[in-house]
């Protein structure tokens, strides 16, 4: 980037006497042409690089930043002087200097500052930033662990404040949200999720002083009756999220009965376990009346009561009943509510079976997203009924429905024509029901060539348009499916995003390689433990520029080679898990040093990386997790200076037995650098076959 | 009746002829000083008579207390002064024309020897009043009442006027600023001023010149005072149910099913420990008590009843006993409309304490909140410090819910967090201490020259305006803050304790509609003359 930054300042003087046609350019046309250039940051990177024009008037253009380093923070804030928004996640020491350094750069400017992941800063850092930037509208502040109340009230100072997020700041207590509701008065978003030094009090006091807030986020908060009647006086609640709150009983909810709002849109509260019907049917005496998301997961049985308590609610359009026990009767008397839900969630509910949910969905024929993940007993009945009448299903989750037999996915692909979102992991799903009827819709037999005529691949897809929708597809643990069936969602699905293959051991090359070419835009996918896969997956892979997330555990077949084609042509990759595969070596790690400067995560475990590799991974600034377990070319010197070197470690999990080899100073100056170690005493075990795991897997059940 | 109003013609008659004697100022200072003291010892079984003393002592207060405790602007002390209290007024003045003769000297020394003269009636009155005593016990009720009250009205007459001369000095001496230290001494004095009946009197100066109608008119205003001093007892009523620990409020005993016992200031404050149960005399031992026993009658002059202290209940029939607070116009006093008794004599002590005296203990860990009780103040200094929930007015809570209730309410406060806590990190919130320190300086230097300058209804405005706009430090750490701003007009920040702020307000008030101040004087002085 320095050399052709450097080309660009020279090309003018060189050809000083031509005139440069970018002159005719306005800004503005330039501007426009920017904004079409969102999606990939590359892009707009390599268009800076044009000329000297274009590098000033992007750097103009651009609005959101999210810094790599915090080092360079000061060069890159003066580059971009009208930065309105400021994502701060890839620096995690963000010192209360580096925020002063921002707040006099960014000024009245700065909107909106991300400092979720970032630490070493204090309420003065962010007094500084409150005072200097008054016009910001939007701070994250969560997981700030160490921010104390007099933090809070700095950024109390933010006047303008209208988002905030403060999950897990464990030691703010109510005197500091109490400043923080006087001080910022115009919030509209507030969580104050896990901030378990809040009480009623706090909470009384946002509801009290901040009269526009749409959303409020209480989970897990020791939160009573007592902040209710105040919570329920805000004209304009629309989100309310009361999850894990385990102090609000049904009499809490009495108040609702009591109070005129009909406001929320959304009610979150999962895990309040001393909810029961009781409580809930207040919901449906005015309370409720502009309720459209209910979330009950793991609050109380779905019983007829339950279900004929919430049937009155008459804007219900989503209910989530994750982990509650449910009866028959209960379902078929949400079947019979008067409304049609658009999402149901029954994961992880025990006594879901054939007879409810068929009536159930029989009922609601508008369903869009259907989640019976883990719903053991349910049978081909279930799913026909599903497929029947809800046809308009754009996301289903069906998790181990593990007495679904093959013959039922087939109908999924033949009416569900609008899925985007489809788990069918851990299920008896083989190539015949599965690519036969969701992808190619009966052409049977199709010979699978790594590189097909694109016009006959053209032919192919045209005719299955109908799933070309699919954006999510998890197969992991189908033991049954093949090359054939993924060669098939290949040509099918190019919107696809991301494909889970974990465990499809009978998954080769022929099978990767159709995806990578017929899903472009793949940004996740997972082979890990498809032993057979080979470099020539990666290499196909690597045509998926905007691969973010590459998991390839136990491949062993898998070189440095297959990786550094991977490296060089998937700059976007940001978690990488190359674990046991134990043929990737330090070759591998250099062009990953090298051109994946986005990675954030790496898992190398059991590979044939030594100290030399790990060093060389060290120059990748924004490098955050790195997990190293039975590494056997690892020295602890080479591990010290390679730990020294990567400055923006957070996380780093490895042997126990380095713990004792490597100076304590050492561990400490990394401890203070705002890096945990997890040490780890794993014993190498040896690879199960698969089948037997899947078995075992059936005896926990 | 006779006598007295023969005794107030003489007294008029004789203020025209004042003026011979005005080369005789300064010899009558020690006249003067004589009167207070003599005024001080008497036993003033009139109760509107105290009332009035006492009801300018109270509202008096207002003004004084702050700048006397905090030495914050003593000078500007001295115009409140010349407004309120005619003895420093005349004082002031004296000290001025010998100093600044720079106005008519003629006026001057008219309108002084007309002072003079008035504070001579001032002076027969008292002693009368003083020597009729011993006659009064043995007539019947009605008749002394009548008496006390035409005597009264004389003397809140003859103040009136002597405030009206003394106002009229008031333009001529008001660009020179005396040290008035030994007035502001002076002013925590009892029984001194009157000024109560002069606010309401102000119209009725006139009326007191045709005796014919003296008497009714005289009851109008002791009525009027009378409401004056309802209305002060109302404010003082608030503070004292909060106040009082052993409040009494349950008991409902018909009025004079019980014995009313009164004791004297100077009774209350000794510091005793042993009371007699029939008078209420208290005693340093216990041995003293029972020979004073032996003076209310045979019964304990025996063996038995001076070797036991405490006299057998069973022995004889029960009179209940209800303690009256000699302070007059306090719901406690006998004479208050709604009077309500105190139960024992440390009750009495206390509430006298508390309610009327200064506070002069002081909490030695935080150095601000003080006691007139010393108990109150080792029961504070118990939990002192631990009061941790504070706002960022210094307003200190012994609760969080207290805290945020207070912060819930008014607009602009909030949570202060402890300095410990925010080391390193100052938030403009996180030292109360330091915003209470600077207000203490400021505030109330500000709100002392305003009320000085210019007296009327601007004035009254402003320090309302000061007081909502400006923490008042000596708001900070009244324990009757939060709830006297429930009830109180002001929703935006907490006012002075209750005490001052009220009773400043309604004397500034009421001094705004009914006391025009330059005018009306000479006038008035025109006319006896």
């Amino acid at each position: 980037m320095e050399s052709s930054e450097l080309r660009a300042m020279k090309k003018p003087k060189t050809e000083e006497n031509l005139t440069n046609p970018f002159d005719l350019l306005s800004e503005e046309l330039v501007f426009l042409v920017l904004d079409f250039l969102s999606e990939n940051p590359f892009d707009r990177e390599s268009f800076s690089l044009v000329c000297k024009y274009f590098y000033s008037v992007e750097a103009k253009h651009r609005k959101t930043l999210k810094p790599l380093r915090p080092k360079q923070l000061a060069s890159v804030l003066t580059r971009y002087p009208n930065v309105t928004r400021l994502d701060l996640t890839l620096c995690p020491i963000l010192t209360d200097a580096s925020l002063a350094e921002i707040s006099n750069a960014c000024g009245s400017n700065l909107t909106s500052i991300d400092l979720s992941r970032s630490r070493f800063f204090s309420g003065a850092g962010l007094l500084n930033l409150a005072l200097n930037c008054q016009n910001l509208v939007e701070i994250d502040l969560s997981n700030a662990t160490e921010l104390r109340d007099s933090g809070a009230a700095a950024v109390a100072e933010a006047k303008n404040l209208e988002r905030l997020w403060l999950a897990r700041c464990k030691m703010i207590t109510d005197l500091g949200v109490g400043c923080i509701a006087v001080g910022c008065r115009k919030l509209r978003l507030i969580s104050l999720k896990w901030c378990l030094g809040v009480g009623d009090f706090g909470v009384g006091l946002i509801a009290v002083k901040c009269k526009e807030i749409r959303s409020l986020d209480l989970s897990f908060l020791p939160i009573t009756d007592e902040c209710f009647p105040s919570i329920l006086k805000l004209q304009y609640l629309e989100d309310l999220v009361l999850e894990g709150c385990f102090c609000i009983d049904d009499s809490s909810l009495e108040v609702l009965k009591c109070s005129c709002m009909s406001l929320k849109q959304k009610l979150d509260m999962s895990s309040c376990q001393n909810i029961t019907h009781v409580g809930l049917s207040s919901l449906t005496h005015g309370a409720g009346e502009n309720l459209q998301e209910l979330t009950l997961s793991y609050v109380s049985p779905v019983t007829l009561a339950l279900a004929d308590s919430l049937g009155k609610l008459p804007r219900l359009q989503s209910i989530k009943l994750d982990g509650c026990p449910v009866t028959c009767a209960g379902l078929k008397a949400i079947g019979n509510w008067c409304v049609s839900l658009k999402e149901l969630s029954l994961s992880k509910c025990s006594g879901v079976i054939d007879d409810g949910l068929s009536s159930l969905v029989t009922k609601h024929t508008d369903l869009r997203k259907l989640d019976i993940t883990c719903c053991r007993q349910i049978t081909y009945v279930s799913i026909a009924q599903i497929t029947n009448s809800c046809t308009a299903l754009t996301s289903l989750k069906m998790e181990s429905c593990t007495l679904v037999p093959r013959e039922a996915f087939v109908l999924i692909g033949q009416q569900c024509h609008f899925l985007e979102e489809l788990d069918l992991t851990d299920n008896e799903i083989d190539d015949e029901g599965f690519p036969l009827s969701l992808i190619l819709g009966g052409v049977k037999d199709y010979y699978v060539k790594q590189k097909t005529h694109p016009l006959f691949l053209c032919a192919g897809l045209e005719s299955i348009s109908r799933c070309s929708k699919l954006s999510s597809l998890k197969l992991g643990i189908c033991l049954n499916i093949t090359d054939k069936g993924v060669a098939q969602v290949g040509f099918s699905c190019s919107k696809l995003n991301e494909l889970d293959l974990y465990r499809c051991t009978n998954i080769t090359d022929s099978g990767i390689s159709v995806i990578a070419y017929g899903c472009p835009d793949l940004e996740m996918i997972n082979i890990a433990y498809c032993k057979d896969v080979t470099d020539n997956s990666l290499l196909s892979l690597s045509k998926c520029s905007r691969l973010n997330t590459f998991e390839s555990r136990g491949c062993p077949l898998i070189t440095s080679l297959g990786l550094a084609a991977i490296a060089v042509q998937c700059k976007q990759l940001a978690k990488l898990d190359i674990k046991k595969c134990s043929n990737i070596d330090d070759t591998g790690m250099i062009p990953l040093a090298y051109f994946s400067q986005n990675l954030r995560q790496i898992n190398l475990s059991y590979t044939a990386v030594t100290d030399a590799g790990l060093l060389k991974l060290a120059s990748i600034g924004c490098l955050q997790s790195l997990t190293i377990l039975h590494l056997d070319g690892l020295t602890p010197s080479g591990l010290a200076t390679a730990l020294l070197a990567c400055e923006g470690l957070t996380k780093v999990k490895l042997q126990a037995s380095f713990k004792s080899l490597i100076p304590q100073p050492l561990l400490k100056h990394l401890e203070g650098r705002g890096c945990v170690f997890q040490w780890r005493d794993k014993v190498l075990r040896a690879e199960l076959d698969p089948r037997c795991w899947k078995l075992k897997l059936e005896d926990i059940m | 009746m006779d006598l007295e109003e023969e005794l107030c013609a003489g007294e008029w008659g004789n203020s025209s002829s004042g003026n011979e004697l005005t080369k005789e100022l300064s010899s009558d200072h020690p006249s003067y000083s004589d009167f207070s003291s003599q005024q001080c010892q008497q036993k003033w079984d009139n109760a509107s008579m105290i009332g009035f003393g006492i009801g300018i002592e109270t509202s008096f207060q207002g003004y004084g207390r702050p700048s006397v405790v905090q030495g914050g602007v003593p000078l500007s002390l001295n115009n409140q002064a010349k407004i309120l209290g005619q003895e420093d007024v005349q004082m002031h003045d004296i000290q001025q024309t010998n100093k600044i003769p720079d106005w008519d000297p003629n006026a001057m020394l008219n309108n002084l020897s007309l002072l003079e003269e008035k504070i001579h009636q001032l002076q027969d009155l008292v002693q009368l009043i003083a020597g009729r005593r011993g006659q009064v016990l043995g007539q019947p009720d009605e008749l002394v009442f009548q008496q006390q009250q035409l005597v009264t009205a004389d003397l809140t007459s003859i103040i009136a006027q002597l405030i009206s001369t003394a106002g009229s000095l008031l333009p001529s001496v008001k660009n020179t600023l005396p040290a008035v230290v030994p007035s502001t001494v002076q002013l925590g004095q009892p029984g001194r001023v009157n000024l109560a009946p002069e606010l309401r009197m102000n119209d009725d100066v006139q009326p007191q010149k045709n005796g014919g109608s003296k008497t009714s008119e005289e009851s109008n205003q002791t009525d009027m005072t009378g409401n004056y001093v309802a209305e002060h007892n109302n404010l003082l009523d608030e503070h004292e149910l909060k106040d009082e620990e052993d409040a009494d409020e349950g008991e409902n005993l018909p009025p004079g099913t019980y014995e009313i016992l009164q004791l004297e200031k100077e009774e209350i404050l000794a510091p005793h420990t042993h009371f007699c149960a029939i008078c209420g005399k208290g005693f340093k031992r216990d041995a003293n008590l029972r020979m004073h026993m032996r003076g209310h009658g045979d019964e304990y002059k025996t063996p038995a009843a001076l070797a036991k202290p405490h006299k057998d209940p069973g022995s004889e029939p029960v009179v209940i006993k209800r303690y009256s607070c000699p302070y007059a116009g306090c719901k406690r006093n006998k004479d208050h409309k709604k009077f309500q008794p105190l139960k024992t004599i440390l009750c009495v002590k206390n509430h006298y304490k508390r309610t009327h005296c200064d506070k002069s203990y002081t909490c030695s860990r935080c150095n601000i909140k003080k006691f007139s009780v010393i108990a109150d103040l080792k029961t504070h200094e118990k939990h002192c410090g631990k009061d941790k929930w504070l706002c960022s007015c210094g307003t200190t809570f012994s609760r969080k819910d207290k805290l945020f209730g207070h912060i819930a309410l008014f607009q602009g406060h909030i949570p202060a967090i402890p300095l410990d806590e925010a080391r390193g990190n100052v938030g403009p919130a996180d030292h109360p201490t330091e915003i209470e320190a600077t207000n203490k300086g400021s505030v109330n230097s500000v709100n002392f020259n305003f009320r000085s300058t210019t007296p009327g209804e601007a004035v009254a405005q402003d320090i309302m305006d000061l007081n909502g706009g400006l923490d008042d430090p000596t708001a900070c750490f009244s324990p009757l803050n939060f709830e006297n701003c429930n009830f109180g007009g002001f929703h935006e920040f907490p006012r002075p304790p209750f005490e001052d702020s009220e009773s400043s307000f309604s004397f500034l008030l009421s001094g705004s509609c009914s006391y025009p101040p330059k005018t009306r004087g000479e006038s008035s002085s025109n006319n006896l003359e």
